[in-house]
């Protein structure tokens, strides 16, 4: 998994709550057995015209300069709520997207965003509302950072620090792989399974 | 010491090792995967070279994109949808698991065929790539989706690290009408506290209302804690649980059953223990609910009235609702009933169980479905379908106009193959009304499965009362 350390960009405000994986990435766009290839079909329901052509909608944030270059997203309450499918993190990070600011988020995307070295940020929408309106206001000049090694969000005005476990730091910072990490607690397992079979028998196929 | 929730007792129960002050990895009983996410997992742990640390105790369906027509077989209308399906059986050979493929008597949708294969059950853990995946709590079990990538990691380890979970008890008093359903529950309780209400917590549902739910329904309750943003739902085993259980193709038997039960009996919460969070919910003139928005949280009484948009303080709810209302083509203080719809669809993981069909059945009998309405019923699974067809339940869906489907996720999501039509508005059983859900432009109202029957009769929203 590529590391997360620290990234400085332009940020799109997406300011909309309860933005659903649907919406990320629709399920028509999910049409081969990959993980890759899904930046095109990233909110492809907004991002263009129809569903038939390519166009995109002029309206859309990602659409114009600078933000069609924003590395981090910020946006509203239980972003990527809905379907599992890791596929609405992997067109974000494919398309570009590295941190994701936000009050709350779906509980399993925001796992599959730390599984992808995709941070998700949480903040309370007061602030993420003032970032956005630094952003609009020249977001070139105000650029964000996303600091995870020291957890903070710095813009030109004012700093802001986050929480975030320290495991799920350690992972992001490191791009560790969670399954080879897991595998050196075997024996823990196996012991598991020794004492817990005599228990529950039943739960044994 | 008894001073434990349900919840606390079934983490404590397969916790394997500690891994931080809030994580620890927990020991997962069962893996449920199919053709969409699955084959994806499947494929990585291929690439990655790894094995499935205990097959048996793995199991996929197709669901997702398989067609629902009738004499289907692997082709689909989905633009690369074969390509799952074809990945998906080979890589559940290679990997010696179970398959309940195209054809298969057991075929279903996987959290309809869970339980009703005995597969899951009461106090075990159990995890599928699929956010429905709570669903399995309605019998007492500790069950939540995940990405792909943590399948990967179950298949590989049999375990997941997980965050121990805020709790919230969630109590229904009162009665439930006898002609409403589950669904009318969830989806006012989400009205109530909104879609974000749950996150970061499990939810135990009790009180007296639970209780007197058949598990068919408690599932379809524990399905859409999703959709209130909590990791996961569940409600305590009881006889109830355990009459449906018995007998089931992978339950226990015998004398492993009586010591399971035995087991089962001490889940649920003791009295003294204490929750983060009591909500209390009383359901007693609850009426059918309708969503009139992009979210399952926009969700009203069908004879009530779209909220006003100044009626919330919250810019963010404002905005959300106004978008919802051009999406929707509705506005402000209409109301619901009496909306003219295009289609009417039963079916999903959500209400597409033999007691769902019933009620809709109930309602459709000797009756039509309005001109012009496309009417479709999806079984939840091969044998609801089959259990349906012995008691003739298929025979009042087609003549009343509805085509009777194999079983599928079918129409609940649009995946660029069979569609209802650009912008058509659908009455649905399903568990999402999000924009282009199923379909682009689609405007659906979710409601329960005798809603959706009325609806299709009377050509526009409305209830049984109505007809």
């Amino acid at each position: 998994m590529e590391p997360f350390t620290s990234i400085t960009s332009v940020a799109a405000p997406l300011l909309r709550i309860n933005v659903d994986t649907d919406a990320i990435i629709p399920s028509r766009e999910m049409k081969r057995v990959s993980k890759e290839g899904l930046a095109d079909g990233l909110f492809s329901g907004w991002r263009y015209l129809s569903i038939t052509s390519r166009e995109p909608n002029p309206e859309f944030i990602l659409n114009q300069p600078p933000y069609d270059h924003a590395k981090i997203l910020l946006t509203g309450r239980n972003f990527g709520c809905g379907s599992s499918r890791e596929h609405a993190v992997w067109a974000l990070k494919e398309w570009g997207i590295r941190a994701i600011i936000a009050p709350s988020f779906g509980s399993i995307f925001q796992l599959n965003c730390v599984r992808n070295g995709v941070l998700p940020v949480i903040a309370d929408a007061e602030t993420i509302e003032k970032i956005a309106g630094l952003v609009l206001s020249d977001p070139l000049t105000n650029r964000i950072t996303v600091d995870l090694q020291n957890r903070l969000v710095r813009t030109p005005s004012f700093e802001l620090s986050f929480d975030i476990a320290e495991r799920e730091r350690q992972m992001l910072l490191e791009g560790l792989d969670m399954i080879a990490l897991t595998l050196k607690a075997e024996s823990a397992i196996e012991a598991f399974e020794q004492t817990d079979h005599a228990n529950r028998p039943w739960a044994y196929l | 010491m008894k001073t434990k929730t349900i919840i606390d007792k079934l983490w404590d129960v397969h916790r394997v090792q500690s891994m931080s002050a809030t994580t620890d990895l927990l020991y997962i009983d069962r893996i449920f995967l199919h053709e969409r996410t699955g084959s994806i997992a499947l494929r990585g742990l291929e690439q990655a070279q790894r094995k499935i640390r205990r097959p048996e105790s793995v199991f996929v369906t197709m669901d997702h994109i398989v067609d629902t027509k009738p004499g289907r077989g692997d082709s689909t209308t989905m633009p690369g949808g074969e390509a799952f399906i074809l990945a998906t059986r080979e890589s559940a050979r290679k990997a010696g698991i179970a398959l309940f493929d195209i054809g298969d008597p057991r075929q279903g949708i996987v959290h309809v065929v869970s339980p009703e294969q005995g597969i899951a059950l009461p106090g075990l853990t159990l995890v599928c790539p699929d956010s429905h995946t709570g669903t399995i709590g309605g019998l007492g079990a500790l069950a939540w989706g995940i990405g792909s990538t943590e399948a990967e990691h179950a298949l590989a380890t049999q375990t997941l690290i997980v965050r121990r979970p805020q709790q919230t008890r969630v109590t229904f008093s009162g009665q439930l009408r006898q002609d409403l359903n589950a669904k009318d529950l969830i989806l006012h309780l989400i009205g109530r506290y909104g879609a974000s209400g749950g996150i970061g917590h499990a939810i135990e549902f009790s009180g007296p209302a639970t209780r007197q739910l058949s598990v068919e329904s408690r599932l379809t309750l524990c399905n859409m804690a999703v959709e209130f943003g909590a990791w996961t739902g569940l409600v305590a085993p009881d006889d109830t649980t355990f009459d449906y259980v018995a007998g089931r193709p992978y339950a226990p038997q015998g004398v492993q059953w009586e010591k399971a039960v035995k087991a089962w009996r001490q889940l649920a919460t003791d009295d003294e223990a204490v929750f983060d969070r009591e909500l209390e919910v009383d359901i007693s003139s609850l009426g059918p609910q309708v969503t009139w928005g992009t979210s399952p949280e926009q969700v009203i009484s069908i004879d009530g009235s779209i909220p006003l948009i100044s009626s919330s303080t919250d810019t963010a709810v404002r905005e959300a609702a106004q978008r919802a209302m051009v999406y929707m083509g509705v506005e402000a203080g209409q109301k619901l009933a009496g909306l003219e719809i295009d289609v009417a669809f039963i079916g999903s993981c959500t209400n597409a169980r033999l007691s769902d069909l019933r009620q809709a059945a109930a309602v459709l009998k000797d009756r039509r479905v309005a001109p012009n309405i496309k009417a479709l019923c999806v079984p939840g699974s091969s044998a609801v379908k089959r259990a349906a067809e012995d008691e003739g339940l298929d025979k009042i869906f087609k003549q009343a106009g509805f085509e009777w489907r194999e079983s599928g996720c079918s129409m609940c999501f649009f995946a660029g193959g069979e569609s209802f039509g650009t912008g058509k508005r659908i009455i649905s059983s399903t568990n999402r009304n999000f924009e282009g859900r199923q379909g682009p432009g689609a405007r659906t109202h979710l409601a329960s499965p005798a809603t959706v029957a009325a609806s299709a009769v009377l050509g526009r929203i409305g209830h049984s009362g109505d007809l």
